[in-house]
Formats: structure tokens, C-alpha cells, sequence
């Protein structure tokens, strides 16, 4: 038996230990607002939070998470009240949607770490992102309105 | 799940325009059975008021809207949902949408099936869902006119109510539902003039987007019914290849895995998740028979369409004396140009979950096709089409793969669950995905041009070789004429320049790779190829390529003016810093015009994109910020096409498996891009597509201004 810390809550899983974060957040838990995309930390779809920290949970192993704070897309509010969330709204920047979450939580940890983020530094934080949807112009776009909302808050 | 409403007839009202346009005819049976814009399972609450297949308006002053049309991110879920609030001048805020059964009454109107691709949606539904509104709108004032006791005339709807002259004369559409059900639905219900438009033309929020951003969004991957089990399924690493002999005790042997059952496209590992599917299916041992495509390789197929393309093959176009203007020509222009295989690699892979029982079979998928899925699907369970149910859940994009003409994922889905008797899930892993066939094809292009001695371009021929993909589908019927495949000379025989000569053929090898339409089609390759050598051809005239277009787009006033709206405000013609250049490329497709202009430079080989300025003329725009949204996607799309991606095969095996060898454009990488849209209106056309052609010959050609080297083979990779 596993336990995890998702989203503050601390759930007990009983899986194998070398199974991916991913799958067990997914399948075990249920929490699906996290996707799997490619199974390579390639893409970035996958992305949660482990101790602050923007990871791609399918090639964490889940005994590796345990006993820390874990926080996905379900966890980062619960009204849409992010920062992120409501930019991401304001300028419409999902098209399909699936890579969303991942995007915004990698752009979650850029903003938390820099309240003022440059186009250079979204790159950096934001690379390990895809997005087949093309939804790049935008995410670049809400980041900056988020920031700037944050800084007003 | 399923309200227990029974077909009841409704009236048949013609539409105004379009063949074969039906509005409304009955209720669906399996309606309230569909998913709402979130994906989710909406209520099973009464439904006072249906009159129509497309709304629903509950006594709680809900409009649910049912969409036909799947939502890969193209913004359906909002754009249709506007048409029908526009007529029934409903509240917005209250707007709700659900995702339609499969049923005769969301056929596509043009193609008569259920589904959702050609950049069709807002043209096939632009009459039908305004008439949905109007014609509820009609009913609801009509349940208060005999509610007050006054003519329907003196009456008016306005953001959810109908509103009266007298004191009190205000009801909410929810207050009206049971009576306006009783009414009698009218015919031929006149539409707005399009002046008098609230929601039509203006940037709207798109309604799926809070589910987008919390997680909630259910996309086919999150579906789970109850008993459900996982399961991945080993496919021959040669296309059409089967199972010749396997032994799966090891795989039976890892813990979670339930089952391995045999199926027609290989081997399926049943598990109690992905994660044991996925490492059961690691520890199979299977030999293939590999069957007539075991030596398949690209490099040998390259040589066979580039001596293909030295002969003219089957005539698409002829207008004119190609053959003598070219020989009669002060000089020719002779170029080839070829693309790869590629592959959509959607960011949600294949899945689809099945749960079949004795007499019944229920479906949740991300489907694009589902009237030839629901067929497919009926004759693999051994059912009846309406025996089969899809609940077409969100698309974690499509781009055509989600439309494939053999149902292939929804099938395999249907026979591991016919096989292990059980509900289940079946998974697609990236690497299933980028090495799973029904590419677009790859093809090859040979261009000629004869110039005048002033510098006119007078004799334009193009020798396409690639396979088609219609043949062998249902489509072929539909899509094949006297042998050739409309898809495969598509944008390359509708030239829109006027040059007096032209001439356009093809060769369609038979090829083992299945293959199958890609975002754009056959304007992907053939935007490419037309618009790239269109610049060489340009070059040798000493003409300007912009100033080149414009004298031959004389007869093509909306795409002319495109093209001048483009180089205007691209800035054509005004300097660059030094080492960029500007390429610039127009193309019709899907009924509407795009031009495009690039601004890159080359450092060290590599190309950088800095800017892409778009232009398009669809008509009249129903959600401009869409447009917007669909066309910087589309300029995305079309980059990564363009700089980095291919499917090779040696030994009949693909070479590339994910995404660090199948690479997609990343954020850095990604231009700065400017749209514009030509205020029209004309009928709605296109856009999900039309963005993608002219992207890469743009890019082309700007990279012959910044470098003076010709690109004319995709990806572009590094330059010089």
C-alpha cells in the first residue's frame, strides 16, 4: 500500500510501485483532468505538481511520489479562480483541450517562481509543452494576462 | 441514460437552399443520450419542449443545443449552438450543449452520413440551425399568444422571453415550454436578415473552454463504465501482416492482466489498467507472417514516383496546348517537389470503449464518422445498426484520423470485446499511434512552366504520383472519376492563375501503407508544390512574385484582393533586416481563399519562423475569433509539416515511434501570427483546413529571398 498526497487529501493505492503517477492518478484515483500523451516525457501532457515542482507524472513511478504533495489540474482551485484558469478563459486559448491541463500546469510553476515572466522565460518554462492544436500564440498571450492579473491581485 | 422518448413524427420543412436539406424530421429515439459540451453525461431531466432534433428547453429556462458535429477543437460546440440562439433569440448564458446520438436526422447535409470533416460544419449546418431556432422561436410565441389571448403578430422574442405590448406581457421560454410543445411546428419559418444579427459575426467565448481548463473536460481516453477493463493490443510491425504463431504465458503471467485474446489485427492484452495491458503486451512472444509489404521501404518507393513522374500519367485537366506552348516557349521551367508520409499524432491517441451484450452494443469514442462507425461496428457485434449506440465523447483532436473509412479503431475496439467478453477500453499507445498507418501519403510532383519572351508565364503543367485514398473505401465511388482520385489533384487542377496552357495528370501507385485524408488533404501536398514552383517560375519571368500572382489572379477578384490585403499588411516590398526574407503563397481550398506571407531567417541552416501574416476570405463568419483560433492552428500545423516531420518505412517497418523522432512544433519555436479576415458576405466556407496549405510554400519561398536556396522536398530539416 502506497499513500499519496493529491490535491491535500492523503489517498492509499495499492498498486505496483513501478506503475507511472500518471496511471495511477487516471485509473486509481480517477483524477483525468491529467493525460497521457506520450508516454516518454516528450509532450508534457501528463504534467502535475510534485512538492511545487512542474513534473510528467508518466514516467514518475508512483512509489517515487509518495509522501509528497502532489497536486494536479483538479487541485490547482476549485472554481476556476487561478490566475491561469481565468486568462486561459478570457483569451479562449484551448481548441481541443487535452493538452491543456499540462500546459497550464507548467505555466503554473513559471508563475509561482516569476510574477513577471518574459516571452524568453515562457519559452523556457513552456518548451517541454506540445500542443498539436497550435494554441502556442495564445498560451504565450494568457501567460502574460495571468501575470499581470496576479501582480493586480 | 437513455430517455424513454419514442420517434414521434415531426413536420419536414424544406430549408431555403442546398439539396436534400431536411430540417427537424423526427426525435431521435436515443436522444438526451449524448454528452454535454464538457463531455460529461448531462441529466435525464422531462423535456417539455423538443421541437426538433437540434433543442431542448427545459422548464428551467435551459436551451440545450444538440450538436451533430464533433468538437476536436474547432469550436462546433460554440459556432452552431450561436446559429440556433441567434433565430431563437435565446439567452446566451443559458446555452448548453449536448453532443447528438447517431441518427438519420444529423446527417451531414451534402454527404448523408453522420460526421464531422472537409471543413464542412458550419456550410452543411448555417441554414439548418438557424431554421432550429427560428422554428422553435415561432412555437414559443405562438404557446403565448394563445396563452394571453393575442396575435401572434403583436408578439416578440428577445434574450429568452416573449415579450408582449400589454402589462405583463413577459414570459420566460421555460414558462412556455409545455404549452409551445403542443403547437404545431410551422413551415419554411423566415430567417433574420443578416443585418439584424446579435450573436452572428461577433467574437464569442467558446462554451467548452471552463471544462478545459479544470480537468473535467471528459475526452474519450476518461470514459469509464462499470466493469471496465484496459486493454493494448499488439499490432504486425509490417502493415497487413498476422499473427503466424503466439505464445502469451508470460503476458498471462503479469500481475493485472486478465486475458490475451486473438483478434484480426493482431493480439489484445486485457488487463485491469493500461499500465499491466501495456507491460503484458511487452512480454508477448508472436511471430508475424509479414505478409507482401515485408520489403516495403520509402527510399525504394522515392526512385519508382520520381521515374513515375518523367511520364505523364492519367489526365486530370487539359486546358489548352500544354504540350505546344511548352515547346513553343522562349524558356522552361522544370522543377520537382515531394512530400512524406505523415502522420496526424493527435495529442489524444486512438481509444475507444465498447460494451457489447447480447443485444446491444454501446460505444463511447471520439469519433469524427459515426454513422460508417456505427455500421462497422453493428457487423463486427453481429447487430443491427440501431442496436448500436456511440456516445461521441470530446476529441483530443481529429484532423481527419478520427474519420477513418474502415472504422479501424472502433472495430478493433468491438472485436477485443467480442473476444474477451467484457466491457473495455482500448488504448493506443503514441507509438501504436505514430506507427498505425492511414497517413497522408506520400507524394511527388513534377512541375514544367513555359515563359514567353516577355516574361509571361503561357504553359503550366504538373505530373502528380501518389496513392489514392479513396480506393478500396466506401468513398471511391464518390471520390473516383474515370481513375482519378478528386483528392489527389485537389488545389493542383482547380489552378485558380490564369495561364492560358495547363495540363495536370496523375499516376496512383498501389502502395501496402494505408493511407487516408490529413488535415487539408491533398491541398497539403499540392499548396506545396504549386505555390513553391509558382515563386521559381516567377523568378525566371524577373517578375515579383506578389506583383506575378496579382496579373494572373485578374479573373479571381476575392482572392486578388486577399493577396493585396496580405502583402499590404505583411509590409511586401519594404525592407527586412538583414538575412530574412519574405515568401509569400495564396491558396483556395474548402471553398475558401487564404494568402500567406512568412518572414524567416536561415542561422546555421536552421530555419526560424518569426512572423506568418494570414489573410482569409470564408464568407460570412459566424465566431470571427474561431476563425482566428482555427487559422493560427492551421499555420501551426502546417509548420510542423513543413520544418520537421516524415514516415519513412525500411523492411516494410515505420521508423519513427514518438515524439522525440516524430517532433512537433513547440512554443518556442512558433511564430508571431497575424490574421485577417475578409469581411464577406458570401455563404459561409471552410477554415478548420484552408490555413494549412499555403504555409509551407510561404516558408519556401522566404527561405529563397533570405538564402537564394530552393526548397522543394518536405520536412524542410536544415537548409543548404
Amino acid at each position: 500500500m502506497i499513500t499519496l498526497n493529491v490535491n491535500g487529501k492523503a489517498i492509499n493505492v495499492d498498486v505496483d510501485p513501478a506503475t507511472p503517477l500518471l496511471w495511477v492518478l487516471r485509473e486509481t484515483i480517477g483524477l483525468t483532468g491529467t493525460k497521457y500523451g506520450c508516454g516518454m516525457a516528450q509532450c508534457g501532457a501528463c504534467t502535475v505538481h510534485l512538492n511545487g515542482e512542474a513534473i510528467r507524472s508518466c514516467v514518475k513511478r508512483v512509489a517515487d511520489a509518495a509522501g509528497k504533495e502532489i497536486t494536479t489540474i483538479e487541485g490547482l482551485s476549485t472554481d476556476l479562480s487561478h490566475p491561469l484558469q481565468k486568462a486561459w478563459i478570457e483569451i479562449d486559448v484551448p481548441q481541443c483541450g487535452y493538452c491543456q491541463s499540462g500546459q497550464i500546469m507548467s505555466a503554473a510553476v513559471l508563475l509561482a517562481e516569476n510574477s513577471k515572466p518574459t516571452d524568453r522565460d515562457i519559452d523556457e518554462a513552456m518548451t517541454g509543452n506540445i500542443c498539436r492544436c497550435g494554441t502556442y500564440p495564445r498560451i504565450r498571450q494568457a501567460i502574460h494576462r495571468a501575470a499581470e492579473m496576479k501582480r493586480k491581485a | 441514460m437513455t430517455n424513454e422518448i419514442k420517434r414521434r413524427s415531426f413536420l419536414k420543412v424544406s430549408a431555403a437552399a442546398g439539396g436534400g436539406l431536411l430540417l427537424s424530421l423526427y426525435l431521435p429515439e436515443a436522444i438526451g443520450a449524448g454528452l454535454d459540451a464538457g463531455g460529461r453525461q448531462p441529466g435525464t431531466a422531462a423535456l417539455p419542449f423538443m421541437p426538433n432534433a437540434f433543442v431542448r428547453i427545459g422548464s428551467d429556462d435551459s436551451v440545450t443545443v444538440i450538436v451533430n458535429k464533433s468538437e476536436m477543437g474547432q469550436g462546433v460546440y460554440t459556432s452552431l449552438p450561436m446559429l440556433l440562439a441567434e433565430e431563437l433569440e435565446a439567452d446566451w448564458s443559458k446555452i448548453k450543449v449536448e453532443s447528438a446520438p447517431v441518427d438519420a436526422a444529423y446527417n451531414h447535409t451534402t454527404f448523408g452520413i453522420q460526421m464531422t470533416g472537409g471543413s464542412t460544419s458550419t456550410a452543411s449546418e448555417w441554414d439548418r440551425f438557424r431554421k432550429a431556432g427560428a422554428t422553435a422561436r415561432v412555437m414559443l410565441i405562438g404557446a403565448a399568444a394563445q396563452q394571453w389571448g393575442v396575435d401572434s403578430q403583436a408578439l416578440r422574442a428577445e434574450n429568452g422571453f416573449v415579450i408582449g405590448p400589454g402589462r405583463g406581457q413577459r414570459a420566460s421560454f421555460g414558462s412556455l415550454a409545455d404549452a409551445a410543445a403542443k403547437i404545431a411546428a410551422p413551415q419554411d419559418v423566415p430567417l433574420k436578415d443578416p443585418k439584424d444579427f446579435k450573436l452572428i459575426g461577433k467574437a464569442t467565448r467558446r462554451l467548452d473552454t471552463p471544462s478545459k481548463v479544470d480537468g473535467s473536460a471528459q475526452f474519450g481516453l476518461d470514459v469509464k463504465i462499470p466493469g471496465m477493463m484496459t486493454a493494448v493490443v499488439a499490432r504486425s510491425p509490417v502493415f497487413g501482416g498476422k499473427v503466424a504463431s503466439l505464445n502469451a504465458d508470460a503476458a498471462r503471467a503479469v500481475s493485472g492482466v486478465r486475458n490475451v485474446v486473438q483478434i484480426p489485427s493482431g493480439v489484445a492484452v486485457i488487463a485491469e489498467g493500461f499500465w499491466p495491458a501495456k507491460l503484458g503486451r511487452e512480454k508477448l512472444d508472436i511471430k508475424w507472417d509479414e505478409g507482401q509489404n515485408a520489403n516495403l521501404s520509402t527510399t525504394g518507393m522515392r526512385e519508382q514516383y520520381a521515374s513515375l513522374a518523367k511520364k505523364p500519367g492519367k489526365l486530370a485537366r487539359r486546358v489548352g496546348d500544354p504540350a505546344g506552348a511548352l515547346a513553343s516557349a522562349a524558356k522552361t521551367v522544370t522543377a520537382e517537389y515531394e512530400v512524406p508520409y505523415l502522420a496526424h499524432a493527435m495529442m489524444e491517441p486512438l481509444n475507444c470503449v465498447v460494451d457489447l451484450r447480447a443485444n446491444s452494443c454501446e460505444i463511447w469514442t471520439g469519433t469524427q464518422f459515426q454513422t460508417v462507425d456505427r455500421m462497422a461496428a453493428a457487423a463486427v457485434a453481429g447487430l443491427k445498426p440501431e442496436q448500436v449506440q456511440i456516445h461521441t465523447t470530446l476529441l483530443g483532436g481529429g484532423f481527419g484520423r478520427r474519420a477513418n473509412p474502415a472504422s479501424d479503431f472502433v472495430i478493433e475496439a468491438v472485436q477485443v470485446a467480442k473476444a474477451a467478453k467484457t466491457p473495455v477500453k482500448v488504448i493506443w499507445t503514441r507509438e501504436d499511434d505514430i506507427r498505425g498507418g492511414w497517413y497522408r501519403p506520400m507524394w511527388y510532383d513534377r512541375m514544367q512552366a513555359g515563359v514567353d519572351v516577355s516574361g509571361n508565364p503561357v504553359a503550366w503543367t504538373h505530373t502528380i504520383v501518389g496513392q489514392s485514398i479513396m480506393e478500396g473505401t466506401a468513398f471511391e465511388a464518390f471520390g473516383i472519376k474515370d481513375g482519378i482520385d478528386a483528392a489527389s489533384v485537389e488545389g493542383a487542377a482547380d489552378l485558380l492563375y490564369g495561364i492560358p496552357n495547363l495540363q495536370v495528370d496523375l499516376h496512383t501507385p498501389k502502395i501496402g501503407v494505408p493511407v487516408m485524408w490529413w488535415r487539408s488533404v491533398g491541398h497539403s501536398h499540392n499548396g506545396f508544390a504549386v505555390e513553391a514552383f509558382f515563386d521559381e517560375v516567377a523568378h525566371e519571368c524577373g517578375k515579383d512574385p506578389f506583383e506575378l500572382r496579382r496579373a494572373l489572379l485578374a479573373n479571381q477578384p476575392r482572392m486578388r484582393a486577399l493577396l493585396e490585403l496580405v502583402a499590404e499588411k505583411a509590409n511586401w516590398g519594404k525592407p527586412l533586416p538583414t538575412g530574412r526574407g519574405r515568401g509569400i503563397a495564396t491558396h483556395f481550398s474548402f471553398d475558401s481563399y487564404v494568402a500567406q506571407v512568412a518572414e524567416v531567417s536561415v542561422d546555421n541552416g536552421r530555419v526560424r519562423v518569426h512572423r506568418v501574416v494570414c489573410a482569409i476570405d470564408c464568407g460570412r463568419v459566424v465566431n470571427p475569433d474561431t476563425v482566428k483560433a482555427q487559422l493560427e492552428g492551421g499555420i501551426i500545423f502546417g509548420l510542423t509539416a513543413a520544418l520537421k516531420d516524415e514516415i519513412t518505412l525500411d523492411r516494410g517497418r515505420v521508423q519513427q515511434r514518438n515524439f522525440h523522432d516524430y517532433p512537433m512544433l513547440r512554443i518556442n519555436e512558433a511564430p508571431e501570427i497575424e490574421v485577417h479576415i475578409m469581411p464577406s458576405t458570401e455563404k459561409p466556407t471552410g477554415v478548420g483546413e484552408p490555413g494549412v496549405p499555403p504555409v509551407a510554400p510561404a516558408v519556401a519561398n522566404a527561405i529563397f529571398a533570405a538564402t537564394g536556396t530552393r526548397v522543394r522536398k518536405l520536412p524542410i530539416g536544415l537548409v543548404g
